[in-house]
């Protein structure tokens, strides 16, 4: 197993330098604290679990009893104050650790448009490209992590997001729910011939970086050596679930979205600071939702984040994890024909919870009919300030676009204030 | 004579290579083109150099330019052979014939069908757009070299189904919203003013902009000559899912006339009429606005500015930067680097009847095209990467990008051909088949950023895709029929130093130095084969930084 934040190459390495024959014993105590107190001042991430298709918020969430919108599902106590669907029963055990806001108001019921905004906090603008939330991360957390030999923003099951004008180095390093990184290995070559290939590269490039031609010969050399240091890396065993015992396994569920979920707890526990899954789609429910729901969707998604919930409190992860599980949008009150509900933006929910914010809670509230907010509503940029105040990341950052125009972080939002209360 | 103000030193090194070229020593540096404006280009950036005291660097020696010319006009390193036969000529005049062979390769005809088809519509197709019908109309006016007005006219004043008029996907693009949206022709009205005019107006859409001369008001008169058009999406029934399926969409004109509202930030209501550059249009429902603003745009306008955005837009597509930076942003706030230059160039270039491949002719014979770019002490400030106004005293080095990468790996080691004969099943699908995966892969690694052209922006995912990615390793498997197949078969290499001069000529258009040569043979000695040392050494010319970039 891992020591949490650290590889084991970086432990050996720290045990090797300090170990008790070389310094006194109160040295090496000192040394491991100090160790400790870098791992922990580096151990804040996100991890999002994407609901692609946009999942219906108010059979889940923020359920309609009597309403005729109400749906077929009832609602249920959790350990929290909060009441969710009856098909969440275990994520309802978990609600204490986790809190709904239920006053999401988005304006973008487009697929496309909407996944942008709810990604970026960012209406899409022909002009620029924002960010996806995760490279912002990327940008702002991982390139402060020296000890961090994978990348910063990991996509397990990909969605192809942009790190806009952050540039492709903080775009999202993505992985199937296997693990499988594209290209890591040298496919059937025998590795030892990369020492080989290497040093032949080593002459080739040295040379053409001596030839006085500018910075592009030495950046192009020192990202060769970071794909050769991830190639090698002990940290690349994060995507190696098979480690895990199979009673771990079995908690999240077998299959992609429970594996993707596990890693995503192994990823973070490494270092990684941004961590989006991707992996239970088909969302989209304009036919036969409550059925869907009921047998397909829920129990995945049920079993899934109540584990990852329970994994991360065990390991003490949680205060410094944030988790939040949306789409680009939720589904009308209205349930139309086909016994589906469509795209809406206007009043929905988001799940949030870790990271230090307030649980237990639900946030602001709809009408009895969930077609309309009452009080209060929240924007993407709110909720993604929220994601930036818990991860300690100044609300004041501003980025500069590569036309010069200033962006503030998260859109300009503002935490929401029931959860950082 | 120029060469007055050179110090001794850059005289003997710009002599040395002269020599080499087999010209006079005391001659300034020709391509073997004589036309006046090329002599033109060669004056006015000299002055902007003794204006600020930097010396060029020397002439490139023929190794370089010949790979950065193949790369920037015909999209590809050259084969290993080109440029061994390019060494070997004697003729003075080598450098200008080559530029007309490239502008006459079919070579120059996808590179800039490929370069436009990003530039108009992105390298992710938008949705209900017809790439390939694009791309048949620019490979179509690029082989006849049409005058580039005509070609715009058709782009802007184009109707139709997008599959029998390709020109009309450039608009179908931009028209993704819902049509009863006001801004359902914004996006049409930010791109046209930048890619064809040079001019970046979409701030101005909500507001007076600070550093811009154009004001709201005109965003919103230009952006009424594109309210008569509108997209028509069709479907049709597909039996065997028993769903619509899209079938084509059309570009067709629907009415409208008089003016279009907006709202001030104040929050007051204006209008605007069609109006290009104080030129009005009748906004009555009789004109056409589409074909009136083609017009003005590509016939009748005094500030040229159609010309100009493309004299710059070619300027920074050979040099890596324009005379404004960006170059589609050339308005009366952003003042060129080079202003009679760019003046000379807009005129001639309208002279000429618009004439692309005239264009690239005269910069490419130019004498800053076919410097070094290695800099040296004197012209080490000449770095506009660090935010300076390019002098042009050395070549830029410009990152690959992606599809001048694809094509240049298929190049050096020829492995469509190793795909083409692999076995039986190697055909003309497969091969297709394979290009298409590779390219979606690249893009998908590569990314897709309008604002900065795709290029090796040196990730790990990018890296890893070269280090083990299936098209190197494809290059590197000694297929039969592959080019390190040729290098270790043919009878005509004869010891390993020249097989290792051949690898080295495909990949990176230059031989190895005596020093490099040594070190690797004595790496390669350790292999346990032959073929596993070549094909590493071939991994690793084609991983290197040199590959990766034009120099």
């Amino acid at each position: 197993m891992f020591q949490q934040g650290m590889t084991r190459r970086h432990f050996m390495s720290h045990a090797a330098l300090g170990s008790a024959a070389v310094l006194g014993a109160s040295e090496f105590l000192h040394h491991l604290q100090l160790n400790a107190a870098e791992v922990s001042k580096n151990r804040k991430a996100c991890i999002l679990v994407w609901l692609g298709g946009g999942a219906p918020t108010i059979d889940m969430w923020d359920l309609k009893p009597g309403s005729k919108n109400g749906g077929e599902f009832k609602p249920i106590s959790t350990a929290g104050d909060l009441q969710i669907c009856e098909h969440l029963p275990s994520i309802a055990k978990q609600m204490d650790s986790l809190s709904v806001v239920r006053s999401m108001s988005t304006r973008e019921a487009d697929h496309a448009r909407g996944t942008y905004f709810m990604h970026t906090g960012f209406v899409p603008n022909p002009t620029v490209v924002h960010p996806t939330f995760g490279s912002v991360v990327s940008y702002e957390l991982g390139t402060k992590r020296k000890e961090l030999e994978i990348p910063a923003f990991v996509s397990i099951g990909g969605g192809g997001m942009s790190p806009g004008f952050l540039g492709m180095s903080h775009a999202p390093f993505t992985v199937d729910a296997g693990g499988r990184i594209q290209n890591a290995d040298m496919a059937g070559v025998d590795p030892n011939r990369l020492g080989a290939r290497l040093s032949m590269l080593e002459t080739i490039e040295d040379g053409f970086i001596r030839s006085n031609r500018g910075d592009a010969g030495q950046a192009h050399k020192d990202v060769y050596s970071k794909a050769v240091n991830l190639m090698r890396s002990q940290q690349m065993q994060a995507f190696k679930i098979d480690s895990e015992k199979p009673e771990v396994r079995e908690a999240y569920g077998r299959g992609g979205f429970g594996d993707s979920l596990l890693m995503a707890r192994r990823l973070v526990e490494v270092g990684v600071p941004f961590v989006e899954v991707n992996t239970l789609g088909g969302w989209d429910l304009h036919n036969d939702v409550f059925n869907t729901l009921k047998t397909q969707r829920l129990p995945q998604l049920d079993k899934g984040i109540a584990a990852l919930t329970a994994d991360l409190k065990e390991r003490g992860m949680l205060n410094d994890t944030v988790v939040v599980c949306m789409g680009e949008f939720g589904r009308t009150p209205r349930i139309n024909q086909n016994v589906g509900r469509d795209h809406w933006a206007t009043s929905w929910s988001v799940l949030i919870g870790g990271g230090g914010l307030k649980s237990g809670v639900a946030i602001g509230e709809t009408d009895a009919d969930g077609t309309r907010i009452v009080g209060d509503s929240y924007l993407p940029s709110d909720l993604w300030s929220t994601v930036a105040y818990a991860l300690k990341i100044p609300l004041d950052t501003v980025h500069t676009s590569k036309r010069g125009r200033p962006m503030k972080i998260a859109g300009g939002g503002q935490p929401i204030k029931g959860l950082i209360g | 004579m120029k060469s007055t103000v050179m110090t001794w030193g850059i005289r003997f090194g710009l002599m040395a290579v002269l020599c080499q070229s087999g010209m006079g020593a005391d001659q300034k540096f020709s391509s073997g083109s004589t036309d006046p404006i090329v002599q033109f280009i060669d004056e006015q950036i000299q002055k902007t150099w003794d204006e600020n005291e930097v010396k060029p660097s020397p002439v490139a020696d023929d190794a370089e330019w010949v790979r950065r010319v193949h790369l920037d006009v015909v999209g590809h390193v050259p084969a290993g052979q080109v440029v061994d036969e390019f060494l070997r000529d004697k003729n003075p005049a080598k450098r200008s014939q080559l530029i007309e062979t490239l502008l006459a390769d079919p070579g120059y005809v996808r590179n800039f069908t490929n370069y436009w088809t990003n530039t108009l519509i992105g390298r992710v197709t938008p949705e209900k757009t017809n790439r390939p019908a694009l791309e048949k109309f620019l490979r179509e006016s690029f082989a006849k070299n049409r005058p580039w007005n005509e070609i715009a006219y058709d782009l802007l004043s184009a109707e139709g189904r997008f599959d029998e008029n390709g020109a009309v996907n450039y608009l179908l693009a931009q028209l993704q919203l819902n049509p009863n949206s006001e801004e359902y022709v914004v996006e049409a009205t930010a791109k046209t003013a930048r890619i064809f005019l040079g001019l970046q107006v979409q701030c101005t859409q909500c507001h007076n902009h600070p550093f811009n001369d154009w004001k709201q008001n005109q965003f919103w008169e230009f952006n009424s000559f594109f309210r008569q058009m509108r997209r028509e999406d069709y479907e049709k029934y597909n039996p065997a899912t028993g769903r619509m399926d899209d079938d084509y969409s059309e570009l067709v004109h629907r009415d409208f006339d008089g003016p279009v509202y907006y709202e001030t930030r104040a929050g007051l209501m204006l209008v605007a009429y069609p109006k290009y550059f104080g030129t009005e249009v009748d906004p009555g429902s009789d004109t056409n606005r589409r074909l009136e603003l083609a017009k003005s745009i590509t016939r009748d306008d005094s500030n040229k500015w159609l010309a100009r955005a493309m004299v710059n837009r070619m300027w920074g597509h050979y040099f890596a930067y324009g005379f404004t930076r960006p170059i589609d942003d050339m308005g009366p706030h952003n003042p060129p680097s080079h202003p009679e230059l760019l003046d000379r160039l807009t005129d001639e270039f309208v002279t000429s009847g618009y004439d692309l491949k005239q264009l690239s002719r005269w910069i490419c014979n130019s004498e800053a095209y076919n410097l070094t770019s290695k800099f040296n002490p004197k012209n080490e400030i000449d770095n506009p990467a660090n935010g300076e106004v390019p002098l042009f005293s050395h070549m830029y080095v410009k990152p690959l990008q992606v599809e001048q990468l694809f094509e240049s790996l298929l190049v050096a080691t020829e492995a469509d051909t190793a795909i083409r004969e692999g076995g039986a099943s190697g055909n003309y699908e497969r091969r297709q088949m394979q290009q298409q995966n590779w390219t979606e892969q690249f893009l998908r690694i590569f990314g897709n950023d309008e604002e900065e052209p795709t290029l090796y922006s040196g990730t790990i995912p990018q890296a890893l895709l070269m280090m083990n990615g299936p098209l190197v390793r494809t290059a590197i498997s000694g297929e039969k029929g592959s080019y390190l197949y040729t290098v270790m078969t043919n009878p005509a290499y004869k010891k390993d130093p020249e097989r290792i001069r051949a690898l080295y000529l495909a990949a990176l258009g230059r031989g190895p130095t005596s020093t490099e040569i040594k070190g690797l043979q004595s790496m390669m000695a350790r292999y346990p084969d032959r073929v596993s040392a070549f094909q590493d050494l071939y991994w690793a010319l084609l991983n290197s930084n040199e590959f990766i970039v034009n120099h």
